[in-house]
């Protein structure tokens, strides 16, 4: 059903996005604007959001092409700083392909790599305190590694193992936990972002110290629930970091779904009243500089800062995806804004401060360090191998006391599984 | 076919026939769908047609009813049934009530595909059955195959229904019936009478269950996964069950189970959503207001656990054979 056309009037057309490459294309990225190192503007922290709209259509970007960290938002950390954060960065990859092997070799449902995305979480990480809450989407094991999280928790809880903590009840790479501060992950995208908002006003309604930052994909700012935070972040100067990690690709579906051909996501900030900075997402120090001029900003009690990543995912989007059917094969290889631990480590080189040597002997060590922690982990056991939890577990945390109806039915699953023979075991 | 080819060639099938169709949804498009329901789609009838969507439930279904209202028969697909709440307003308050509220002037024709339902390892965000909750709510049609034969016959039907269709797809079986017994080989399509899928247009009515297997001590109702576990169960306890496969939820094939239940006097209820409030209470009501002279013993209901549905004991809380052995050992007991 359509309406009568008039022959006076051109037919109206509908705009469907499209990326520029696809399989079989060779991509090439002449057109995204790579400003120089340097270039941005450092407003003081407590300017008024709208004094810098510049910052959100732009990028800032701190390490150059030859590795030095030039500009106003040049962080000047120590050398000691960042190899941590390097090392941090590199344990984070070290982690996601000996667990991405995991998978693959059944001993676990599903994994989410964030490779070439490292410094978003890693660098935003050190630049907060150690209790400031985070509310992360799926890709931020960075947090849980900056903060020196073990490395056997993580891979229990990827295992539904019996040392997963969360009793085998959360998708792997969900993590949660409260000491970390690092907010239970939900597979529902963007519910993370009024939860940091709501957080981060808590925290100033009670005049605590501490903020809060939170993280989503690109694609995600398109849910009603980013809106909302927004909103709630600007009318209560809620102390509280807003980060988009623009990797480009939300599964299939490139920026342009979630509206990156009219304008950026930074800018997305802009028609709430909260600052909105776009960055180098590959550059480390790009991302510590911003998170910290962002955390003074809440901490001062100027409000929330919203925080566009330029980075890009260089892997498919979790184990059950193949990124080769939609994407244009050299994309990931031939991304403007280079690998996040490669373009540190040439700062650190630079410096004087590292060498490759060193480097590789690093990888190695890291690379051990993962394995050695999966053994010790794999022997508290693997998914689908053997029962891990108590069967009887599966009834608690529904509610805090456990009402009639769920001990009727826990009853009933116990004389169902003595029915049927198998081994399992129970929690008392 | 499997399934999931069943379910594509419908959409197929009313493309080709009816330029009005149209497919949205999360990455639907170029790549097909994360389960590629959709693949091929998209070149074949183009973008304008057949597009990805931004993430964003509520906007997915609130677009879907205004192309709806304006005349186009949308079909978009949420990614996973757990991402459905996002969308539950669009849903509820303007889908369902459109045509009453406007005096039949504007009318959602929509048909929401979504994949529903465990055992695959989905944990609590990619396994839910929220079937129960839209089936309360009056002015929405809910449809789940059991086959990939009723699943395209039934999907063309919805598409060319002028009501709001939720087209729930039991993502456990896409690629064969499951038996319920989750460490035997998997089984596959094509072995199954139902994998035989015509390529052209055919049509099953909605609100019609089918009998999946005749029998005369007891009536199943089911539909989706539970359909063939609940055959595959009774055939191992030898009881000569009637199991019928539901097919539509909303509106209900009532004559079909009373009949049924008439005639056999022991009456079953199977899903593998959480108990409380479930579909399975409506039927369970049911049956006891029609059929209350005839039942030899109460209405049994097999569900799966009133808890969220938990990643690695995925398989304590499927309401498997042993559940329901167990319903059948205690209601052939009288
Ligand atoms: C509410 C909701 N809708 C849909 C999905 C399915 N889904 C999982 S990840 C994803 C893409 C997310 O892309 P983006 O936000 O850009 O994050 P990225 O994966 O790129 O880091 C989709 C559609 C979901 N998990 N939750």
């Amino acid at each position: 059903m359509t309406g009568e056309p008039r022959a006076n009037l051109p037919p109206l057309s509908l705009h469907v996005p499209e990326p520029k490459f696809r399989p079989g294309d060779k991509a090439e990225f002449s057109d995204v604007i790579v400003p120089p190192a340097g270039s941005g503007r450092r407003p003081d922290p407590a300017e008024p959001a709208a004094q810098f709209h510049e910052l959100a259509y732009g990028l800032v970007r701190v390490l150059d092409d030859e590795g030095n960290a030039v500009g106003p938002w040049a962080p000047r950390l120590t050398p000691d700083t960042l190899r941590r954060m390097l090392r941090y960065m590199a344990l984070v990859r070290a982690f996601d392909e000996r667990m991405f092997r995991a998978q693959r070799q059944g001993k676990t449902s599903f994994y989410m790599k964030c490779t070439g995305e490292e410094a978003v979480a890693v660098a935003a990480t050190m630049a907060l305190q150690r209790d400031d809450m985070t509310f992360p989407s799926y890709r931020q094991q960075g947090i849980l590694i900056a903060r020196d999280w073990s490395l056997v928790d993580m891979m229990n809880q990827i295992y539904s193992n019996k040392g997963d903590r969360l009793q085998g009840k959360q998708l792997p790479i969900m993590y949660s936990t409260r000491e970390g501060a690092f907010f239970s992950i939900s597979g529902n995208l963007a519910t993370q972002y009024p939860q940091a908002v709501g957080w981060a006003m808590a925290s100033a309604a009670k005049g605590d110290t501490r903020i809060a930052a939170t993280w989503c994909g690109e694609g995600s700012t398109a849910e009603g629930d980013f809106h909302s935070a927004c909103t709630f972040a600007s009318v209560y100067r809620a102390p509280v970091i807003l980060n988009v990690v623009n990797n480009q690709w939300a599964i299939s579906s490139f920026s342009g779904f979630a509206g990156a051909e009219a304008t950026t996501f930074a800018a997305r900030a802009l028609g709430y009243g909260i600052a909105g900075l776009r960055i180098d997402g590959n550059d480390a120090l790009a991302v510590y500089a911003a998170t910290e001029w962002a955390a003074e900003r809440a901490r001062t009690n100027q409000g929330p800062t919203l925080i566009e990543h330029f980075t890009y995912r260089a892997e498919g989007h979790s184990t059950s995806d193949d990124p080769s059917q939609y994407r244009s094969a050299n994309e990931a290889s031939d991304w403007p804004l280079g690998d996040p631990i490669a373009r540190l480590k040439g700062h650190l080189v630079r410096l004087g401060e590292w060498d490759d040597e060193r480097h590789a002997a690093q990888d190695l060590e890291l690379a051990e360090l993962v394995k050695r922690c999966q053994k010790e982990a794999e022997a508290n056991g693997i998914l689908g191998h053997g029962l891990h939890q108590p069967l009887d577990t599966l009834f608690d945390g529904v509610f805090e006391e456990m009402p009639w109806h769920l001990k009727e039915q826990r009853a009933q699953m116990l004389a169902e599984e003595e029915a049927s023979g198998r081994p399992w075991a129970l929690k008392s | 076919m499997n399934m999931i080819q069943a379910i594509n060639s419908a959409m197929d099938v009313v493309m080709a026939r009816d330029p009005d169709v149209i497919v949205m949804g999360e990455d639907v498009g170029y790549f097909g769908g994360v389960f590629r329901a959709t693949a091929g789609l998209q070149a074949k009838y183009g973008k304008t047609r057949v597009f990805d969507t931004p993430i964003t439930e509520c906007g997915i279904i609130g677009v879907a009813v205004g192309m709806g209202a304006y005349g186009l028969r949308p079909v978009p697909e949420i990614q996973f049934a757990d991402y459905i709440y996002p969308a539950l307003d669009q849903l509820v308050s303007e889908a369902a009530r459109l045509r009453y509220r406007s005096a039949g002037e504007f009318i959602s024709p929509i048909t929401v595909r979504s994949p529903f339902g465990g055992g695959i390892f989905g944990g609590q965000t990619h396994s839910q059955s929220p079937e129960g909750i839209f089936t309360h709510v009056s002015g929405i049609k809910t449809v789940i195959p059991a086959t990939p034969y009723d699943a395209k016959g039934l999907l063309i039907s919805a598409i060319e229904d002028n009501d709001p269709v939720l087209f729930f797809e039991p993502k456990r079986i896409y690629n064969g019936p499951f038996d319920g017994y989750w460490d035997r080989p998997a089984k596959n399509w094509s072995a199954h009478p139902a994998g035989e899928v015509p390529t052209g247009y055919y049509k099953i009515p909605l609100g019609k269950a089918a009998i999946a297997r005749a029998g005369n001590d007891l009536t199943i109702l089911a539909y989706g996964t539970m359909v063939h576990v609940a055959i595959a169960t009774v055939e191992e306890a030898g009881v000569d069950a009637e199991v019928i496969d539901l097919r539509t939820l909303v509106p209900l094939d009532i004559e079909t189970i009373e009949a049924s239940v008439k005639k056999t006097g022991r009456c079953m209820v199977v899903h593998e959503a959480t108990r409380t409030g479930g579909f399975g209470a409506e039927l369970a009501a049911l049956v006891q207001e029609r059929c209350f002279y005839h039942l030899e013993a109460p209405v049994e209901r097999v569900t799966g656990f009133d808890t969220p549905y938990p990643h690695s004991l995925e398989w304590a809380y499927f309401p498997g054979p042993v559940r329901i052995g167990q319903a059948l050992k205690k209601i052939m007991k009288d």
